[in-house]
């Protein structure tokens, strides 16, 4: 398994291949296109596996870097990497990946443009495996900016919709601001080490020596530089992780197709943010005593993004904008583990939180494919007579999603999150957001349920397919999505369930394995056995740990019944019914309902003050910069002009005053040529008569 | 009157002849012949100041006559040439109306 260290590159290529050759295929090829990117998905997901095994035979860290390009004397140098961390990343990733894409060929079967869409998945599998190998800032980031851009493509995927449109814009510009900061942070990281190797056999700017001199480095206004240039890596990932305040493009990105927003905008890219704070968590966990700056921040932003999220969902009607706010706020959860809790924390929470999110939107998908494009829950309803498996599947993840005891894997992962904030030694704040955030959770999840899935089945309105704008879909019964779309339904379901069992407290397997890198570093004599660690149930015993998971059984059983109390108890029977909530507190649910105005607030600062300043920008261009150059335009005319006049009236009319006089003269001259031959004799005899009386007259003199 | 003036003399009349013949005569032929005169002054002022010169016994005045003459006759033959081939062209050996070389 020694290879796959030097050919890890093959895993980002060829779905970078396939997403070419698609690119250049016919519209109507789309067997051939499809079969490319689900066999270049599959050979990726097997040599992950194989990189996974490797990093289990071996769970230390493997670098390969080589020279890209020089700049002056320096070399940059990019690379890639093997450790536990992108091992793990590897196979969710492509995992999740394989399953959607396979998923999507029934999903998107009826577009016209399904080999774009494939073209454009397979490009965004690429550049996110290149995420989580690239051992190198730069590397990391022009993936990071791929992945950006893949996701515009397919927000956007139905761009003929404008409201698809400007989601894709929003999208992008909005990661932008996030990703303007990283890129800061970058170039400061650079400055200051003079490396963006993440590991460099010692040289690289995560290991030892380069810390070092970032801890010692003078600080500007009084922010040490160290922690600056973590916070400004923290900013991509706000952007990219829709974190407060750079959340806004995340439940518009819910326009993009279903299987999209479950790859991109709920599994994978979304938790890049969250991969790249734990990549760089030596450089984010740095400081000279205590606790480091830039973890509290990470924790206080994960856990305010946590609670706020998750009560604007309690009031969305969308089921996919319900998930999108479920997501941000399973995204602060993730953010306020890696804060309070380390890499392995938040990893678990993305991973198992990956599987199940996925899981939620393909069965979103598959009550929006069954019921003719009809996304509003209040228009839903019944379906679990129609669609049992997507039912039962939903049921699964949702449960997860809650943390429902013992069985689902969200359990595990959010109850090591909130067991870590709850040691947490700087506040015990972001533990109790983080326990009514959970409430919630059960909540909304509940009220989506009893939406979509109980009840009486009620009248769908009339959607437009986004796929034919122009067809109005004919109402018809809802009807259970075929094979190709609920297998992958029930192989995530049944990972979103056994996850949890490879990080519970007895047997913190996860944890030990994505630790072992730095373990191995701090013990120099590693043996690959010792850090399996033993079933041991005595670790429940632990501190405050079983009262802890108590609490949040009773919390999440809690939300359930307040759910179940609210919606479930009598069935919804009529759409245009108002919102159980509604009736209780309407201020508070409206509040909800705008996303408490936080797209409002923007649109009415940020955006009023960004277009001020374009048109500023635009007055100077258009006035000062241009202003500038015509000026120059119209001096060298001028010049131009003068130079012209000159050379017409004095030049010209000097020449031609000079030639008129030679051709006058030769005129003039030409006369004495008559061709009389005795003529040129007279007065060759004249001078000669001439000369011979000077002659005499000297002589005589 | 040293003889050296008499024959100075005599060849000065001969080439105000010549010349007078060259500058008035119509007839290209005419015109030659008055040129030949002038050309048979030179000689005589040649021989005249080669018999009176200082050294008479060097045969120099004699042999660039000699020479002289010889030029003289090939001349004459291209001139008469010329002017047979004038002739042919114009049909005419007046020197007054062949004016076509003017400029």
């Amino acid at each position: 398994m020694g290879f796959i260290v030097h050919d890890l590159w093959l895993i980002p290529v060829l779905p970078a291949l396939a997403a070419g050759i698609s690119a250049l295929l016919r519209q109507g090829e789309r067997r051939l296109s499809a079969g490319l990117a689900i066999g270049s998905m599959g050979i990726s997901l097997a040599l992950a596996l194989c990189a996974f095994v490797q990093s289990l035979a071996d769970p230390g860290r493997q670098v390969v870097n080589f020279h890209w390009m020089q700049f002056g004397s320096e070399w940059i140098s990019l690379g890639w990497m093997l450790d536990p961390l992108t091992a793990v990343m590897l196979v969710m990733i492509a995992f999740v990946g394989l399953l959607i894409f396979i998923y999507s060929t029934c999903y998107m079967a009826h577009d016209a443009n399904f080999t774009r869409f494939f073209c454009f998945l397979s490009l965004f599998a690429a550049a996110m495996f290149g995420v989580v190998i690239a051992n190198s800032l730069l590397l990391l980031f022009m993936c990071w900016e791929l992945v950006g851009l893949t996701s515009y493509l397919l927000i956007g995927f139905w761009y003929h919709r404008p409201a698809a449109a400007a989601a894709a814009k929003k999208a992008f510009i909005t990661t932008r601001i996030g990703d303007l900061g990283l890129l800061l942070g970058m170039v400061w990281l650079y400055s200051k080490t003079g490396t963006l190797l993440f590991y460099d056999h010692g040289a690289g700017c995560l290991e030892h020596g380069a810390l070092a001199s970032l801890l010692g480095a003078a600080s500007v206004a009084g922010v040490p530089v160290f922690n600056a240039i973590a916070l400004l890596i923290f900013c991509g990932a706000v952007g990219k992780s829709g974190q407060l305040p750079l959340h806004v493009w995340l439940p518009d990105a819910m326009e993009g197709p279903t299987p999209v927003s479950a790859l991109i905008h709920a599994a994978t890219m979304v938790a890049a943010g969250v991969y790249l704070v734990a990549r760089v968590y030596p450089l984010m966990s740095l400081t000279p005593d205590g606790i480091a700056t830039a973890l509290k921040v990470v924790a206080w932003t994960g856990a305010i993004t946590a609670i706020f999220a998750a009560s604007v969902a309690v009031a969305q009607n969308d089921i996919k904008r319900i998930l999108a706010y479920s997501t941000i706020s399973q995204l602060g959860y993730m953010m306020l583990g890696l804060g309070v809790g380390g890499v392995s924390v938040g990893i678990f929470h993305l991973i198992t939180h990956a599987f199940f999110k996925a899981l939620l939107f393909l069965g979103a998908g598959s009550v929006i494919h069954g019921c003719t494009e009809e996304q509003d829950i209040r228009y839903l309803g019944g379906l679990r007579r129609f669609m049992p498996i997507t039912f039962a599947t939903y049921a699964v993840g949702t449960l997860a999603l809650c943390g429902f005891p013992l069985l689902f894997s969200g359990f595990w992962s959010k109850d090591a999150i909130l067991h870590a904030a709850h040691g947490w030694s700087v506040s015990q704040v972001p533990f109790y957001l983080g326990v009514i955030g959970a409430l919630l959770t059960a909540f909304y999840m509940t009220r989506q349920v009893c939406y979509v899935f109980f009840g009486e089945r009620r009248e769908p309105q009339t959607v437009e397919s986004p796929r034919a704008p122009e067809e109005i879909c004919i109402i018809a019964d809802p009807h259970e999505s075929p094979s190709t779309m609920t297998a992958p339904l029930a192989v995530l379901a049944v990972f979103a369930v056994v996850l949890g069992f490879i990080n519970t407290p007895a047997w913190p397997w996860f944890t030990s394995f994505l630790l072992q890198p730095e373990a191995t570093l701090a013990s120099p004599s590693p043996n690959p056995m010792t850090w399996n660690p033993a079933l041991d149930f005595g670790r429940f015993a632990e501190a405050g740990l079983l009262p802890l998971m108590l609490l949040s059984s009773l919390i999440v059983l809690a939300g359930l019944a307040l759910g179940w109390w609210f919606y479930g108890r009598k069935p919804i029977i009529r759409a245009d019914d108002p919102d159980a909530l509604e009736q209780l507190a309407p201020p508070i649910f409206h509040a909800l309902q705008k996303r408490l105005y936080v797209d409002e607030l923007y649109e009415s600062t940020l955006i009023p003050a960004a277009r001020w300043a374009a048109h500023f920008s635009a007055w100077l261009d258009r006035w000062v910069w241009n202003g500038a150059v015509s000026a120059v335009r119209i001096l060298v005319t001028g010049l131009g002009w003068m130079d012209a006049s000159i050379d017409t009236n004095a030049v010209n009319a000097g020449f031609d005053e000079g030639c008129r006089g030679v051709s006058d003269g030769g005129r003039l001259l030409s006369h004495f040529q008559n061709g009389r031959v005795q003529n040129y004799l007279r007065v060759i005899a004249a001078a000669l008569v001439l000369l011979a009386a000077l002659l005499l007259w000297r002589s005589a003199a | 009157m040293t003889p050296l003036t008499a024959y100075l003399l005599i060849s000065a009349l001969l080439f105000s002849v010549g010349l007078a013949g060259a500058l008035t005569r119509r007839s290209a032929i005419l015109v030659l012949a008055g040129i030949e005169l002038m050309l048979n002054a030179a000689n005589l002022n040649f021989l005249a100041f080669w018999r009176f010169g200082p050294h008479p016994e060097a045969l120099t005045g004699f042999i660039f006559v000699i020479f002289s003459i010889a030029v003289a006759a090939a001349e004459a033959a291209v001139g008469l040439a010329l002017i047979l081939a004038i002739y042919r062209h114009a049909n005419t050996s007046d020197v007054s109306q062949i004016v076509e070389m003017k400029g």
